[in-house]
């Protein structure tokens, strides 16, 4: 039951990430050229209905669908690790125009080539993980 | 029902990529994308070359199965629910992007000078789309997150680490489209 609901929720995301065009190389790069309010305007919204969501969750002490506490991770205080690994990734998603969710979305769109996007992602991850002991964090 | 089948307004996607957030949240889990890549080096046996992927990938499958959904939902978006791929940049964009040697700019959902399955043998989009993809693999795990991570589930979290997450993907992509475009294309 609950793989269903986690598949189900899976496609609606890539059917919003496809339709919204949130997927699309030609967005982020517009985006970054500050030339359309489109990206801000989903990234933007989107905030302004989470922020309102999960502070009322915090608030009234939501209980998950099962009736578990929903825990809200604290993200550990650094600045270093925020700031290179995010610039990092910034290149990388202006460059390939797909950040790790639509990716996935792209592939089952039928362009097979961002598999190896997806690959260079994992092997990427891999590299970050041999090197995670030198870096500051 | 028309308006189904073109593109979504802004005003609809964003708060429905909030509704994804909240039903994981709701299932108990956390929305981010990102750690599945780690997931997927546990998997394919990382653990043996580094601590970091030494953790029980299992309690990850969920979200795997959210990756399989997405999938399923790219293809059903493009095949079943749009009439055209073109995606509707600004004329300026356009202009720019043919100047660059984009010449599908307007007209698709991708540019098929990087995306296309025989632009493959080229060394030059193979590099684009391997180098680009790393950079996207190492950054969001060094970041301990992505756009879904940090400048959703974070910020909504009110998690300042998660603004100079997104601020750092803003200095790294207008690096990458200001200086760097221009010597690579």
């Amino acid at each position: 039951m609950r793989v269903l609901g986690y598949l189900l929720i899976g496609i609606f995301f890539g059917i919003v990430l496809m339709k919204s065009e949130a997927a699309s190389w030609f967005r982020i790069y517009e985006m970054f050229q500050f030339r359309s309010f489109h990206m801000y305007g989903i990234i933007g919204s989107a905030l302004v209905a989470g922020i309102i969501a999960v502070q009322l969750m915090k608030k009234k002490g939501i209980k998950s669908f099962y009736g578990d506490t929903i825990h809200f991770i604290p993200k550990q205080k650094s600045v270093y690790r925020y700031f290179l690994g995010g610039s990092i990734f910034g290149l990388g998603w202006a460059l390939a125009g797909a950040c790790p969710g639509p990716m996935f979305a792209l592939t089952g769109a039928g362009y097979l080539p961002v598999l190896i996007v997806i690959a260079a992602a994992i092997f990427g991850t891999f590299i970050y993980g041999l090197l995670r002991d030198k870096l500051p964090h | 029902m028309e308006a189904l089948f073109r593109p979504w307004p802004w005003y609809v996607s964003g708060p429905l990529i909030a509704l994804v957030m909240v039903l994981l949240l709701m299932m108990g889990k956390n929305f981010g994308m990102s750690s599945n890549l780690r997931t997927l080096c546990a998997i394919c046996g990382a653990g043996n070359a580094a601590d970091f992927f030494k953790f029980d990938w299992r309690a990850q499958r969920w979200n795997l199965i959210v990756v399989l959904g997405m999938v399923i939902g790219g293809f059903l978006a493009t095949n079943f629910l749009s009439e055209d791929a073109a995606v509707n940049i600004g004329p300026k964009t356009v202009e720019t992007l043919k100047e660059l040697g984009f010449q599908g700019a307007g007209t698709e959902y991708l540019p098929a000078e990087i995306y296309s399955t025989e632009n493959l043998s080229d060394p030059k989009t193979l590099s684009i789309l391997v180098i680009g993809g790393s950079l996207v693999g190492f950054g969001t795990r060094y970041a301990g997150g992505c756009t879904s991570g940090h400048a959703i589930s974070g910020l909504s979290d009110l998690q300042w680490p998660s603004l100079v997450a997104v601020i750092g993907f803003f200095v790294g992509g207008l690096l990458m489209i200001h200086l760097l475009f221009p010597l690579i294309f």
